[in-house]
């Protein structure tokens, strides 16, 4: 199962080391990492999506992340009321004649063309990870390039 | 001041009395400083030696162990010391030079990211990149070592921090907004935790090392003697409890009594302090203690429903808490029945081994508890020695037994000795050795003779590594696979060194070596030949439950 949590820290050097840490000596692999700083100078905000079949591990991860030193808090959303975003950017293959074909599918999410040159188009989008699948599916058949994604970010209500 | 001034005036400021290190060139600016600051400085023979001696001693007293290495090799050196004090809440601060701050990162000459090596091994680790921050970095280091669950601290000081000049600034007090240790359990959770114990029948304390950090000793001798339910300790917990106590049950797990093992699967309240259920002590998990409730206190949270099911946590200190509850249980439960059920265990399984007329490990050791009386202070190297220390000398006080618990380090032992030593000079302190262990950091030697540390090494000579044997005997046909270890002669060894050096071939001279080498004003090795294939008994098979146990031949 997949885990979201957010892991408030003091932003130093090396905090970033030891939370990956706590995972990676348990042999979890996170599955995606995003890290800003918060509106308070000095703090990040880490948001850790990690698949662990264990949720007894999973506890004790948690409990470890909170014994860090420079860990303020921790939270789990698996259990709590929130919503998640992420942000990908992707290059598909782009002619005039699909125009209306692909208006169509971006107009279904948050989502837009940034720019497009010769056979090639930059689009954007935002959305929850059902949002950002369907919108891969529904691209597909406009065969895509690259892709890259910021990784989840999540707040809480 | 400069940095290394700085570092010295904190250090001094903590009420640092001693450093146990070695020095190089990215500590020269800390060295020179230390010349004549007027701290005492134990100059070991390895970087290994230093960590051990530093966490012995803060083992023995309570205070915080300091070592100092100089960058790259002898950082990494302290490497295993480091481990050592973190897998069993030692409170020690680390302090190392770094090469110069432009050239981290450059692979510099003596180079070793040591607070990336250090990560998961400290508590926490700084590395200084501004002078400014010096003060303040070495106040949190002890703060953070010493509070909550101890454990040891890394200060990486590059050499150019060392040199810089600042104004110094005492900071008065410590505030880490993320770091606020639980002192004071739950009051709805030890109100609970009391009312389950004044209802239970067969009640059993498990104690572990956290009694000790926490000093709480005396407290939760009122709270067996008020409930009358009998103590079991884990190898850390040794000394927490008067062994000789009529409530005490040994030790548990896989080398513990049979009686405590028999004891804790019948019990139906556990009340775990300060002792995080190691796989060592509960066996095969699932077999555990079935028909017991637990209640497990403990400072930290992440201790608590680790390995088993707790029924009621209690986060916070040990000492609080005891006396919490002791205000709490208005009624003490009717245990007799229950303390019939113990002494009749007692009874059926008593630790034994075979006295032939040969040197038995068993007896030498039974014979340093009757020469001292108890009165010492034991450390152990790692492997049966450590293992017949435990279970044949009674040790009444906490502080008294000295062991590498949760990394089990071979060669921990001797360096710890010196340091306990240092630490209370008035103190016997004897190391209680195999012949495999005392190989591993016996230029130690050196560093005793030199400062005058009067220790005594108790060799358990088998010419074995006695554990591995034991194992291979017992789960692999006895295919003694690189066990047989050869040593020098331990006598000359130590005569070479300037100690002294007694060898005891016979029966009848255990009782008088040990009276002699006592009152030797040196250190001394003892080198005991004893019978080369006993065995540890009980043994719990890993992996068993913990009441199946082998109980040997005697
Ligand atoms: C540094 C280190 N290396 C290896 C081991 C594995 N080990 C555990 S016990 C043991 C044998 C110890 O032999 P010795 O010191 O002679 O003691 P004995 O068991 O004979 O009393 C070994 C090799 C260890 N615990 N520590």
């Amino acid at each position: 199962m997949r885990h979201t949590i957010s892991v408030l820290v003091e932003n130093k050097f090396g905090v970033l080391a030891r939370i990956a840490g706590l995972f990676s000596a348990r042999g979890y692999n996170i599955a995606s990492l995003a890290v800003s700083e918060t509106l308070e100078p000095g703090t990040s905000y880490m948001t850790i999506v990690v698949e662990a079949e264990d949720e007894k591990v999973l506890e004790q991860v948690k409990k470890q992340l909170n014994k860090l030193i420079d860990v303020i808090t921790v939270t789990d959303f698996t259990k709590k009321e929130h919503v998640e975003r992420e942000l990908i950017l992707l290059k598909i293959n782009y002619s005039a004649k699909d125009k209306a074909r692909l208006d169509n599918i971006i107009n279904k999410y948050v989502s837009k063309i940034i720019q497009h040159k010769g056979d090639t188009a930059i689009l954007e989008a935002i959305g929850d990870q059902h949002q950002i699948r369907g919108l891969l599916e529904d691209l597909k058949p406009f065969g895509i390039k690259e892709l890259v994604r910021t990784g989840r970010i999540a707040i809480a209500y | 001041m400069t940095g290394a001034q700085i570092l010295i005036e904190c250090l001094k400021r903590e009420g640092v009395e001693v450093i146990f290190g070695y020095p190089g060139g990215q500590v020269l600016p800390i060295f020179d400083k230390l010349y004549d600051a007027g701290l005492k400085f134990i100059l070991t023979r390895h970087e290994q030696g230093a960590a051990h001696a530093a966490d012995g001693y803060a083992r023995a007293t309570g205070k915080t162990g300091v070592c100092l290495a100089t960058s790259g090799p002898g950082a990494t050196n302290l490497a295993t010391g480091i481990a050592n004090a973190y897998m069993d809440s030692i409170p020690l601060v680390a302090i190392t030079g770094q090469v110069k701050s432009f050239l981290i990162g450059n692979d510099a000459f003596q180079e070793a990211d040591i607070t990336g090596i250090t990560r998961p091994i400290t508590k926490h680790n700084y590395l200084v990149k501004d002078v400014k921050d010096l003060a303040r970095i070495v106040r949190e280091a002890f703060y953070i070592a010493s509070s909550g669950r101890p454990g040891p601290v890394v200060i990486d000081i590059p050499s150019d921090i060392q040199m810089q000049d600042t104004e110094f600034i005492w900071p008065e007090t410590v505030d880490i907004r993320s770091y606020k240790p639980t002192y004071y359990g739950h009051p709805g959770q030890i109100k609970k935790a009391a009312k389950l114990i004044a209802q239970a029948k067969k009640p059993i304390l498990y104690i572990g090392g956290g009694i000790i950090t926490s000093g709480a000793s005396f407290v939760l001798r009122e709270l067996a003697e008020k409930i009358q339910a009998p103590v079991t300790w884990t190898l850390m917990g040794i000394g927490a409890f008067p062994a000789t106590h009529k409530l005490s049950l040994g030790m548990l797990g896989m080398h513990g009594t049979g009686y405590a093992n028999h004891a804790i699967m019948e019990a139906d309240i556990i009340i775990a302090v300060g002792a995080r259920f190691d796989d060592r002590v509960t066996g095969r998990i699932d077999t555990f203690a079935p028909g017991a409730k637990v209640i497990h206190i403990d400072i930290d949270p992440a201790s608590i429903s680790k390995n088993i099911k707790v029924d009621v946590p209690i986060v916070g200190d040990a000492r609080n808490i005891i006396g919490e509850l002791l205000e709490q249980l208005k009624k003490a439960p009717d245990t007799s029945e229950w303390l019939k059920i113990a002494e009749g265990l007692k009874r059926k399984y008593p630790l034994k081994y075979k006295d032939d007329g040969k040197i038995k490990p068993q007896y030498v050791v039974e014979q340093l508890y009757e020469v001292t009386k108890g009165n010492a202070i034991i450390t152990t190297e790692v492997g049966q020695n450590q293992m017949w220390a435990a279970q044949w000398y009674k040790y009444d006080h906490p502080r008294t037994f000295i062991s590498s618990g949760g990394l089990g380090t071979m060669g921990f032992g001797f360096p710890a000795a010196m340091g306990a030593k240092i630490g209370c000079p008035d103190k016997t302190v004897i190391d209680i050795a195999g012949d495999g262990s005392i190989q591993m950091n016996i230029q130690e030697l050196a560093t005793c003779v030199c400062n005058k540390i009067n220790v005594k090494v108790a060799i358990l000579n088998n010419g074995y590594l006695g554990m591995v044997r034991q194992w291979q005997e017992l789960f692999y046909k006895k295919r003694y696979s690189q066990v047989c270890i050869t040593s020098p002669d331990f006598v000359k060894l130590a005569e070479s060194y300037g100690a002294e050096g007694i060898r005891v071939a016979k029966k009848e001279d255990v009782r008088p070596a040990i009276e002699k080498a006592l009152a030797i004003d040196n250190t001394v090795f003892i080198d005991f030949s004893v019978e080369p294939e006993e065995n540890v008994y009980p043994m719990v098979p890993a992996g068993e439950a913990i009441n199946r146990m082998i109980e040997g031949l005697a």
